[in-house]
């Protein structure tokens, strides 16, 4: 492994009684996307936004690129890049003015004219902010936290409020940033943004980390069940399928059926059964599964997107 | 240095590109001295102490201007640059704090002095007003006014829990003391009675320092005028460094 640029131990920071961040440790490598998953109100920005050095933490130690982020804020600034959960800029501040004045901040920047090219925002240079999109205000937010060429990024919420294409766009280009040799931290929602984009995932909850592993290992240390999905048509005896051993549960939502097993012998088993019984069946599919699955397993949530 | 110029210029665009703002600023005051010059005219009275209607009210325009700013244009935009987040995407930066209030602060100042820049050309070009103070002195006395002012309204940016509040706040105070303090009508017209009670507002002084600079008193004749303006700016700036909050 190589060094880690992230040093994250035992933090803790509580709002009254609740626990937002409860005890967490782990370490963020150089040149990896790290992501922090987990639903609503998880703890994920609380967490972010102290290694940030944007809040106080209770108590723990962090290092983030071998500095302290609450009393070496303003020098360690200029070698990352942030991007907020929540923030806006001046309703009446144009795009350019906005890239301008930040990149005067920073004692290095790069090249803003291909930032904005990379994020779809070259046409709406001098659009007003509150004319913006969702999406292209979350995209100028990401060019903003990109301007001082940083070694190290924060994302809180990458693509929350971006349309398909513009996520698969906003993937690419961090997929092409980590390639310079940076490193990503990010939050999500999105599992299948984790699955994709990240080499280490951290599940949150309860301001806990549940688990911390590469998607892969996560998936595959978890027993998930294969899931068989059919449509059938016309009336079906549910309960006949308790006679197939290798089901371990099915749920019915219209003509929709689900069966769940845990071994490849329940497909086996339940497609013969529908055949030798003449049963209408169509649109069969199976699904493996995914980091949802492990997120669900582990916090026993849905998450919401 | 570059980011503080850069903000600060940002900052003008943007006050001129909200036209509440802009209104109040700049348009508000010379509106009225146009209004009520050509109603009153600027023939000398004994009513106006041997002056003319706008040689007299002119310099209590400049009292508006600053109440305007200090406690409108200052609270909002300050509470709602908070309120969304403004402040803390800047935070998220290298940029100093320091470098938000001084590029603001410089801001308000400059608008105020436009407006008093554009009412005076209004008097002068319209009504021939007459000037028999020093010019170098007026400006500093405008100085301290408009600074205690926007120390006042910094004081509700920080008090207010919301950009909502900060604004009726400011409001609140604001209208009544420019009616009854001399800014709005002429202290003059004003009864005995509401002046007793103007000699309680802040804005009351800066009204007669102004009118006095604008005569050619000295500041020696104004101390008193002195002491409520800088002790206003002094409580001001001290409660709102203490319990400014960036977010
Ligand atoms: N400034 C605050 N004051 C009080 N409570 C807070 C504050 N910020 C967060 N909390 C609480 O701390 C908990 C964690 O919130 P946090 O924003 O870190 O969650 P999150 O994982 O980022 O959620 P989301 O996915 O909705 O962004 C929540 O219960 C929230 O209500
Ligand atoms: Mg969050």
């Amino acid at each position: 492994m190589s060094e880690a640029v992230v040093e994250v131990k035992n933090l803790c920071k509580s709002y009254g009684k609740i626990k937002a961040v409860d005890d967490i440790s782990f370490e963020v490598s150089s040149g990896e996307i790290f992501g922090l998953v987990g639903p609503n109100g998880a703890g994920k920005t609380t967490a972010i936004e102290c290694i940030e050095g944007m809040r106080k933490s209770d108590s723990g130690n962090l290092k983030v690129l071998g500095l302290n982020p609450l009393k070496n804020g303003r020098r360690l600034r200029h070698y990352i890049g942030i991007q907020l959960q929540q923030s806006e800029l001046p309703a009446r501040l144009k795009v350019w003015e906005a890239i301008d004045l930040f990149s005067s901040f920073y004692q290095k920047n790069i090249e803003s004219s291909s930032l904005l090219n990379d994020l779809g925002l070259e046409d709406k240079k001098s659009s007003y902010f509150d004319k913006l999109s969702g999406g292209q205000k979350q995209r100028l937010f990401i060019a903003l936290a990109l301007l001082n060429n940083p070694d190290l990024i924060f994302l809180d919420e990458l693509t929350t409020g971006l349309d398909p294409q513009a996520r698969r766009t906003t993937w690419d280009l961090i997929t092409g940033i980590r390639e310079k040799g940076k490193t990503i931290f990010l939050t999500t929602h999105y599992m299948e943004e984790a699955e994709r984009l990240c080499d280490r995932v951290a599940i949150m909850d309860h301001g806990k980390i549940m688990a911390l592993d590469t998607p892969q290992n996560l998936i595959r240390n978890i027993k998930i069940e294969t899931r068989l999905i059919f449509n059938v048509i016309g009336d079906f005896p549910l309960d006949t399928l308790n006679g197939i051993k290798s089901i371990s549960k099915y749920e019915k939502s219209g003509d929709k059926i689900i069966v769940y097993g845990h071994d490849k012998k329940m497909v086996k088993d339940t497609v013969n059964f529908l055949v030798n019984n003449n049963i209408d069946f169509h649109d069969l599919k199976t699904e493996q599964a995914t980091l949802e699955d492990v997120f669900l397993t582990l916090t026993g949530k849905e998450i919401r997107n | 240095m570059k980011s503080l110029f850069k903000l600060t210029v940002i900052e003008m665009k943007l006050y001129l590109r909200e036209p509440m703002a802009t209104f109040f600023t700049l348009i508000f005051a010379p509106m009225l001295l146009l209004l009520f010059g050509f109603i009153y005219g600027n023939e000398p009275t004994p009513f106006f102490g041997g002056r003319g209607f706008v040689d007299s009210q002119l310099p209590a325009y400049i009292a508006l201007i600053i109440v305007t700013v200090g406690l409108m244009s200052v609270p909002i935009a300050t509470s709602e640059d908070r309120e969304k987040g403004i402040l803390r995407r800047f935070h998220s930066t290298p940029a100093s704090p320091a470098i938000y209030l001084f590029a603001n602060i410089f801001t308000y100042f400059i608008m105020s002095l436009m407006g008093v820049t554009l009412l005076f050309l209004v008097g002068r070009f319209v009504f021939h007003v007459k000037f028999e103070g020093n010019i170098f002195s007026i400006l500093a006395g405008f100085t301290i006014c408009a600074l205690s002012f926007f120390s006042f309204g910094y004081l509700i940016a920080s008090l207010a829990p919301t950009a909502r509040t900060a604004q009726i706040i400011g409001m609140v105070i604001a209208f009544p003391m420019m009616f009854l303090s001399g800014a709005g009508m002429p202290l003059e017209v004003l009864p005995e009675r509401v002046t007793n009670i103007s000699k309680f507002l802040p804005l009351y002084y800066v009204v007669t320092f102004m009118k006095g600079l604008w005569a050619g008193n000295s500041w020696a004749e104004h101390w008193l005028e002195i002491i409520v303006i800088l002790g206003l700016l002094v409580v001001g700036a001290a409660i709102s460094t203490k319990t400014f909050r960036w977010e």
